[in-house]
């Protein structure tokens, strides 16, 4: 698959102002989770503003393709993605986290249109993501679902249930992707307990498994699509990541986990998102 | 009456059920032919899903099938629906409010033989405090079928509460099943005896014991512990003294609902006949409701105790 210029082009400005938006959003909650948030976003920036038939007018649109944000915490990234793709204004991306908002600290499909699944309890979104393939193999529709896993959520026991389950009913009709980004709150995922061999693991539950840089949209794309072609088992993409990608001083640091930028600092990684 | 289990009329039910309402598919953890959703199985192959023994995937797999029009009925047993899998059911069922509904067996110590590790007596409690949660616990197997096709009417989150051993049936064709409104089965003054489940035939074996000794005992069936019936609480009240029978621990269930009702509303003496914060054991399902406590003769008993003591 030839990607061209111009999409590329495309998707990279938008990854931009989707960081752009991770970065404000979070420094305006005072919490929230930049790092991984940033790690993941181009992930969804190739889903939502390539791949993924969805209709921001009609979200509950029933034939439309699924996504399932399963580490819940990037929520930002998610919020900043449907934001730009016209599901809810941007003036909202500053409510995050705040009382009354659609933007709950993690996704809930009741408040934000757009949102598939309520997600944020991690380990349980590839099991959500399984039924939606059941129900759409059950129907004889043509839509997929994709679901987003952290590496370190992979360490829930309930992950692996899920990928069992989902070979078994041969969901070819599923692609999860993994942000590998390496690092989980009380640091490396290989300090902390390692899923690794993380391509190895699925591969033994009965999936397709396919690398990726998840920062290279050509990368990304060609993964999806040679997801789409494999028949009779589920995909899974593992993408290699870096937390905090984009904004140099939160590069790889595991304390920008679950911290928010303070006005300064947001200012700085703007500036860094200009380019 | 012969005497059939819940979980027999709920197998039965469903697959009459599925009949009708082709969004159905119903979910197991390898338990089919224990919670007899086998039936449904058997006629509906294409809509039932084996999840093998993973009861978070199960309640999860549920949650993503409601979010597409489904109506999943998750069975599996009562500790593991809802104590193994009870995040699962709190935040991917019952926070987005997703139509699934948990129709778990093996409720109570009248498991029997297998002992403490499979009789659930913290099940009501645990779903009771749950929001958008609705708990139906049927006495017998008229009261479980309608119990079954209401709950696939209800929108929203489900917990029905099933039992493995055989009890005697109590109702005839033309029983009347409301959710959410008790049934007063027998008009009393002196005492009231709210009870649940497989205890409602215990409380009408009880009130005939009472009557024979002069003691005039009101009788309330509470199918549905959430929303609970305010209202027949407090007319049951009016008796001046209660008594909840329960199987299950008196921690959280049907006794502490209804002191929660009464101690706001108009409090009377309450007594609650249920498990007295232990686990249980292995033995005869009548041997064990001997050996706790739930036996028609204890809650006489504790009927005649409140008595004395009204003011």
């Amino acid at each position: 698959m030839q990607v061209s210029k111009e999409k590329l082009e495309e998707l990279t400005k938008a990854a931009r102002k989707v960081r752009r938006s991770i970065i404000e959003m979070t420094a305006e909650a005072g919490s929230g989770h930049p790092g991984g948030s940033l790690s993941c976003a181009d992930i969804l920036v190739a889903l939502y503003f390539h791949e993924m038939k969805v209709d921001p007018q009609n979200p509950d649109w029933p034939d439309r393709d699924r996504f399932v944000l399963s580490k819940g915490h990037a929520a930002p990234a998610l919020y900043a993605v449907l934001a730009e793709r016209g599901y809810f204004p941007k003036e909202e991306l500053k409510t995050l986290r705040k009382i009354n908002s659609i933007l709950q600290g993690h996704p809930d499909m009741k408040k934000t249109p757009g949102v598939d699944m309520t997600t944020g309890s991690l380990g349980q979104g590839l099991s959500a993501a399984n039924g939606m393939a059941l129900a759409g193999k059950l129907d004889g529709k043509s839509y997929r679902v994709y679901v987003l896993l952290g590496d370190g959520e992979l360490e829930e026991g309930q992950v692996w249930e899920a990928a069992m389950a989902a070979a078994h009913y041969k969901l070819d009709n599923l692609t999860a992707f993994v942000d590998h980004n390496g690092l989980q709150i009380d640091g490396p995922i290989a300090q902390v307990m390692s899923p690794e061999i993380i391509q190895e693991k699925f591969r033994a539950f009965g999936w397709h498994v396919i690398d990726v840089d998840g920062h290279d949209f050509e990368d990304i794309l060609r993964a999806i699509e040679e997801a789409k072609s494999i028949k009779e088992k589920p995909t899974v993409i593992v993408a290699k990541t870096v937390k905090g990608k984009g904004v140099p001083f939160m590069e790889n640091q595991v304390d920008w986990h679950g911290k928010a930028p303070s006005k300064e600092q947001a200012e700085e990684a703007l500036k860094a998102l200009e380019r | 009456m012969p005497k059939i289990a819940t979980r027999d009329a709920y197998g039965e039910a469903l697959a009459e059920l599925g009949e009708e309402i082709k969004e159905i598919v119903v979910l197991d953890a390898d338990l089919s032919k224990s919670t007899k959703t086998n039936v449904f199985a058997k006629k509906f192959p294409e809509r039932f899903f084996n999840m093998g023994i993973a009861e978070q995937n199960l309640m999860g797999t549920a949650a993503g099938l409601a979010t597409c029009g489904k109506i999943p009925f998750a069975s599996t047993f009562a500790i593991f629906a809802t104590g193994r899998a009870f995040e699962q059911v709190r935040n991917s069922i019952c926070y987005p409010n997703l139509n699934v509904k948990i129709a778990a067996t093996h409720a109570g110590i009248t498991v029997g033989e297998d002992g403490a590790t499979h009789q659930s007596i913290e099940d009501i409690a645990l779903m009771r405090v749950l929001p958008n949660m609705t708990v139906i616990s049927p006495a017998d197997a008229t009261e479980t079928k309608m119990a079954v096709r209401a709950a696939a009417q209800i929108k929203g989150p489900v917990y029905l509460r099933l039992g493995r051993h055989p009890v005697e049936t109590i109702f005839g064709e033309g029983y009347e099943f409301k959710p959410g409104k008790g049934v007063i089965l027998r008009e009393g003054r002196d005492v009231a005896i709210i009870a649940t489940g497989v205890m409602v035939a215990e409380a009408l074996k009880a009130a005939e014991i009472l009557e024979k000794e002069g003691i005039n005992a009101m009788v309330v069936n509470i199918h549905t512990i959430k929303p609970i019936d305010e209202e027949v609480i407090l007319k049951a009240a009016e008796c001046g003294a209660i008594v909840t029978a329960e199987e299950h621990s008196i921690i959280g269930g049907l006794g502490s609902a209804v002191a929660e009702v009464l101690s706001e509303k108009k409090p009377v003496p309450i007594k609650r006949i249920g498990i007295r914060d232990v686990f249980g054991m292995s033995g005869k399902p009548e041997e064990l409701m001997k050996a706790y406590g739930l036996a028609a003769e204890d809650i006489a008993e504790a009927a005649r105790t409140l008595i004395i003591s009204k003011p």
